[in-house]
């Protein structure tokens, strides 16, 4: 009886899982999706430790489960709740390597057993063990372990504790690595079961390392892509553990986010006009010196608060261009209270929103709708463009590339071909960032050059809190 | 080659279900707009967690005396249950917002 039921309640996850996915594409059910995914979870996890039967004997060490469980769930509901939204990018890559690390320890115990059976006799691994079999053990253990040594990388790089890092011909390096993965794979496969579990260690060693030189050189703004590409190697690691098994949630729920994870990757780096290709080999990196000779014309005019409040105060149309910046200095209540304030004044206040703006795509929507920004102000890329023409103040919060004219009009931009916000089109753009440098891209922007851009130099929240003051002296 | 098919053959459902997966897990987020990329991202994430089953089925089915089962396996459903959990409750906290404004 038991088995059966497990087999609905592995169903009900699965159908749980599609619906949620469906779900979570569409701003009015998503949360409800994600409610119900986690409901399938429960289910399907319950069951497992209830009704799972191998050969008619249930499963044991129940205090070892729960415990595991337990310290799991208040570890990771703690650190859910109190990461700042800033962090969430770097969180959501922590909980993905947590993910491929345990797919890899399934398939590194998988083997384990293998291993201690066998390893009595004098014989061919091969001879022992099925080849699909192995196929499942090895492929979940190696791209379990990348993901999780990549996830890591992006985490720590993210959050700022490592920095970018690529020498010359590494591209070849990680392709003989990726190389030496797959031949000591095939090796172990084919040696002798008494010292089949050192080609085998050698493989999961190989493949950490691959993670860690795969991760290492992409940069900074590239690292969503990353991200979600990690997200669904890990997926494929389910999926290789639901054929070691034979269990259809783990089958379906891996391969579903494998798939969609991979289209998810694609749309990313689609909103950025640049191929999945381009941001792995990290041509970024690699060209900005050449076009960073491109001498800047001009100079760069500041403005005073008083000036800049003022111009805004006594505008029709402000459009507030939000970036990393804004994120950095968690500016996003203060710059409500200016939208506010300006709203005040009979000034019609809207939110230009790049796709790529942040660090992931939706980072800005979801950090300014932490600090109770209407939805309707919030405009998609295109929608801004229009409206642009007939904006009197622009106000570029901490955005740097994704308001950069070499984009649309210098072909050897890195960034060329990456769809902009036309600020220019504004009738004054004002520029907050905290000083001259570069964006992530690491390229001179001509856009503070130019007669109608002044600067407001600082941090976000302090220029907007100063800038509030004077709104209300006025 | 023929061992190959002879593993395709044995596992003809999972076969399919491989293929029908892939099929839908594109058609689904085909359209999601930019905004909801994040939490989708993130609600995936939680998703594959269901690799704690499998963990779960190590744990359950170690013997007392074999140690590195034991320690792995508690290990794997530590972390499983981290994805899990902590991949569901920052999705709801990233969607939570979004729910306020309406």
């Amino acid at each position: 009886m038991g088995p059966s039921i497990l087999s609905v309640c592995y169903i009900v996850a699965s159908v749980t899982f599609i619906l949620g996915l469906k779900m979570l594409s569409n701003p009015s059910t998503a949360r409800r999706g994600n409610l119900i995914a986690a409901a399938g979870m429960i289910i399907a996890i319950l069951g497992t430790i209830f009704l799972y039967e191998d050969d008619g004997k249930r499963l044991g060490n129940y205090p070892w489960i729960f415990s595991a469980i337990f310290i799991g769930s208040i570890i990771g509901v703690l650190v859910a709740k109190k990461v700042k939204m800033t962090a969430m990018p770097e969180l959501v890559s922590f909980f993905n390597g947590m993910g491929g690390a345990c797919a890899a320890l399934i398939s590194i115990v998988e083997f384990d057993y293998l291993y201690r059976e066998n390893r009595a006799v004098s014989n061919s691994f091969s001879d022992v063990v099925a080849s699909g079999h192995y196929l499942a053990i090895i492929a979940g253990t190696i791209i379990g372990s990348v993901s999780f040594i990549g996830s890591m990388i992006a985490w720590g790089k993210l959050s700022g504790k490592f920095k970018d890092y690529s020498f010359k011909g590494q591209h070849l390096f990680n392709n003989l690595i990726l190389i030496l993965i797959l031949v000591s794979a095939v090796y172990a496969y084919f040696s002798n079961t008494q010292f089949v579990n050192i080609p085998f260690f050698i493989t999961v060693a190989l493949a950490l390392l691959y993670g860690v030189f795969f991760v290492l050189p992409i940069g900074g703004a590239d690292m969503p892509v990353v991200i979600s590409l990690l997200n669904s190697f890990t997926g494929v690691a389910a999926a290789c553990g639901g054929f070691l098994y034979n269990n259809k949630a783990m089958l379906t729920g891996g391969i579903l986010v494998g798939a969609a994870g991979t289209l998810l990757t694609i749309l990313m780096c689609r909103a950025m006009n640049r191929s999945l290709v381009n941001v792995l080999i990290g041509s970024f990196g690699g060209s900005n010196k050449a076009s960073g000779g491109h001498d800047t014309e001009g100079s760069i005019k500041e403005i005073s608060l008083s000036d800049a409040a003022m111009l805004m105060a006594y505008s029709k149309k402000v459009m507030i261009v939000p970036g990393y910046g804004l994120a950095v200095a968690q500016a996003q209540h203060t710059c409500h209270e200016l939208e506010k304030a300006l709203d005040e004044k009979g000034v019609e206040v809207k939110y230009a929103i790049h796709p790529v703006a942040g660090r992931m795509p939706g980072h800005m929507n979801v950090l300014l709708a932490e600090a109770d920004v209407s939805y309707e102000k919030l405009l998609e890329m295109d929608d801004a463009n229009e409206e642009f023409k007939t904006t009197d103040v622009v106000l570029i919060l901490g955005a740097n590339d994704v308001v950069n004219p070499a984009a649309k009009n210098d072909p050897s931009s890195p960034i060329y071909g990456m769809p902009i916000l036309e600020v220019e089109l504004a009738k004054n753009v004002i520029v907050n960032k905290r000083s001259m440098k570069p964006g992530y891209a690491g390229i001179e922007n001509q856009l503070f050059y130019q007669p109608k851009t002044s600067m407001l130099f600082g941090d976000a929240k302090k220029v907007l809190q100063e800038l509030l003051a004077e709104l209300k002296n006025i | 080659m023929e061992e190959m098919i002879h593993f395709i053959q044995q596992n003809i459902q999972m076969v399919y279900i491989v293929i029908l997966m892939i099929f839908l897990g594109v058609e689904i987020i085909g359209r999601v707009p930019s905004v909801l990329h994040t939490p989708l991202m993130s609600g995936a994430n939680a998703i594959h967690g269901v690799v704690i089953i499998g963990a779960i089925i190590v744990m359950g089915k170690a013997e007392s005396g074999n140690y590195v089962a034991l320690v792995l396996g508690f290990l794997a459903v530590v972390l499983g249950t981290l994805n899990v959990v902590g991949g569901f409750v920052v999705t709801d906290r990233m969607l939570e917002m979004f729910k306020k404004k309406k």
